[in-house]
């Protein structure tokens, strides 16, 4: 049973004169980590404007093909319907915090939905709990660090209680280490909560660890799908994608003649396939 | 040149963003401004082209006190793009967007029209040239945003997060552009917290944390201080970070980005000398 399904989706904004993505077809399922990357103006954002229903409700064009989300087909629901299914969460949260308190902002959804004070109250808290930042709701947004600005915004997509959440580069404006906790908490949330998670990031150094899947784009269509392992290849290389640094290094020594197992994607790997090999 | 010297800065009924800040940037060099989000970085570079005056202490640019200047004379020498392109942009085209700063300079059409073409051209701008700033994708406004400034051919650039948003092959670009510019005896300081990209173009670093300068110099220094990097909440590049785990097959963390790792790796089995 798959919770994202596309099947042939192709879909062309107004006044553009090719599709932004086109012949898509994936099968996602619950609980997976994807990673999305692509190079700039690849498609990447028109797909997490589908998962969400953003297209084809909000933005005119032409959708083509299908596609099925915790079982709804996004053409035949609404955004406020697909949004406890589907959270999404962007770049800056300055953009989606706009309460005078955090706890206010992480309510926000759940009364929208109609619950109870009770249930509101039960859901806050447990958003608040999860992305570790039960001690600032009192706090308005504009006193928190960037890092705790993009838990909030976390925080209020949670309180939704969705199935799949689609994060679009969350940590492009957050300090090195900020952006580091932030993963953990978006790892924490598929690993605890089993959440599926599809994110979207240039930077495969810092994501790669988490992903069991990676999809790369290219001119629309996905190209390349599998575990980081498969997918880091040449062919990603040519199409313009910023391999691991370790990755890039383990090719390198590579073509000098040594020779690996596999070629690393992570630093915990790539220093333990060195230390056996310094070691003999 | 630029000079600060005991810089601070507060914005009215606020505390110091800036706690005394002293430094000198030589014409020519390459600098990244770095630290965590609320250092000061952003504060800081707005001092430079006077969008800001010191609350007490002094900027110098090129021997001039910013208060004895004005922005409009300061930018000509100055040039800062924002972080956020949105910012910034506002013209219909961006060729007309790219024009706009010249017209207001003073330049003849034909001037501006050959600088508007020759730095679209760079900037890998020209298809869009007609369209607006505003149907672009994020990453090609901020090149607009970058255009719009160099266009006007200050001698100290300054970037505010150039990378974000940006893709591996565009920060390629950007880098090799850096290069170029500081070929050209341009001053280039980057604000970002982008550790691989720095340790790639080995720039003088400051390192800013709540408002002081506490670290300041090559990249593989400061890039491989844990002390510093904790405070400034950075983290080591992914290589560095790598080398760090071996130090003890006598490998140096200070080897931040792949070309030396695989040459020290090389050397460390023999394959080299």
């Amino acid at each position: 049973m798959s919770i994202i399904r596309a099947n042939h989706l192709t879909f062309t904004y107004t006044g553009a004169s090719k599709p932004s993505i086109q012949d898509v077809t994936i099968d996602i399922s619950p609980g997976e980590f994807v990673v999305l990357t692509g190079p700039s103006g690849c498609g990447k954002t028109t797909i997490c404007r589908c998962l969400n229903g953003l297209i084809p409700n909000f933005y005119s064009g032409d959708f083509a093909g299908e596609l099925v989300v915790d079982g709804m087909n996004v053409k035949e629901h609404t955004t406020a319907e697909l949004a406890t299914h589907v959270g999404l969460v962007f770049q800056n949260p300055e953009n989606q915090l706009f309460s005078l308190s955090i706890e206010r902002d992480v309510a926000f959804g759940p009364e929208n939905l109609g619950l109870s004070r009770e249930e509101t109250r039960k859901r806050v808290d447990w958003a608040l709990d999860a992305t570790g930042i039960t001690e600032l709701k009192d706090k308005p947004p504009y006193e928190l660090s960037g890092g705790q600005q993009q838990r909030a915004a976390i925080a209020a997509v949670l309180a939704m209680q969705p199935k799949v959440m689609v994060l679009d580069e969350p940590t492009s404006f957050l300090d090195p280490r900020s952006a580091l906790d932030i993963l953990a908490v978006i790892s924490n949330l598929n690993k605890q909560l089993g959440i599926t998670i599809i994110l979207v990031e240039h930077r495969l150094d810092i994501v790669s660890k988490h992903a069991n899947r990676v999809m790369i784009m290219d001119d629309g269509r996905i190209v390349l799908d599998g575990t980081p392992r498969d997918v880091y290849g040449e062919q990603a290389r040519l199409i313009g994608i910023g391999l691991p640094r370790v990755t890039t290094l383990f090719n390198l020594l590579r073509k000098e003649g040594l020779e690996f197992s596999h070629t690393p994607t992570t630093v915990d790997d790539a220093a333990s396939q060195l230390r056996k090999m310094l070691s003999r | 040149m630029i000079q600060t010297e005991d810089l601070r800065f507060a914005y009215p009924g606020y505390s110091e963003v800036l706690r005394g800040i002293d430094l000198t940037v030589n014409d020519g060099e390459f600098v990244a401004i770095m630290g965590e989000n609320g250092a000061g970085k952003t504060t800081l570079v707005k001092t430079f082209n006077g969008l800001l005056l010191p609350t007490s202490g002094r900027v110098k640019v090129d021997s001039v006190d910013t208060r004895e200047s004005s922005v409009a004379r300061l930018s000509k020498d100055v040039g800062l793009v924002f972080q956020n392109p949105d910012h910034q942009l506002f013209s219909e085209t961006v060729r007309e967007e790219l024009a706009f700063s010249l017209r207001n300079f003073g330049y003849g059409e034909d001037t501006i029209q050959r600088r508007v073409g020759t730095i679209l051209e760079t900037l890998d701008l020209t298809r869009y040239s007609e369209s607006s700033p505003f149907v672009l994708s994020g990453g090609e406004r901020k090149r607009v945003a970058l255009a719009a400034v160099l266009v006007w051919n200050p001698k100290h650039i300054i970037l505010d997060e150039p990378t974000i948003g940006q893709d591996y092959q565009q920060k390629d670009r950007l880098r090799n552009f850096i290069v170029q510019l500081n070929a050209q005896g341009k001053t280039v300081i980057i604000i970002t917290h982008d550790v691989e990209f720095v340790a790639e173009c080995r720039p003088r670093i400051i390192l800013l944390s709540k408002g002081l300068v506490i670290g300041d110099g090559p990249a593989e220094d400061l890039l491989s201080d844990e002390q510093l990097l904790e405070k400034a909440s950075l983290t080591r590049p992914q290589i560095g970070a790598l080398m760090h785990r071996l130090r003890d097959f006598g490998f140096s963390d200070r080897a931040i980005d792949v070309y030396s790792a695989e040459q020290a790796i090389l050397r460390a089995l023999g394959r080299k000398t």
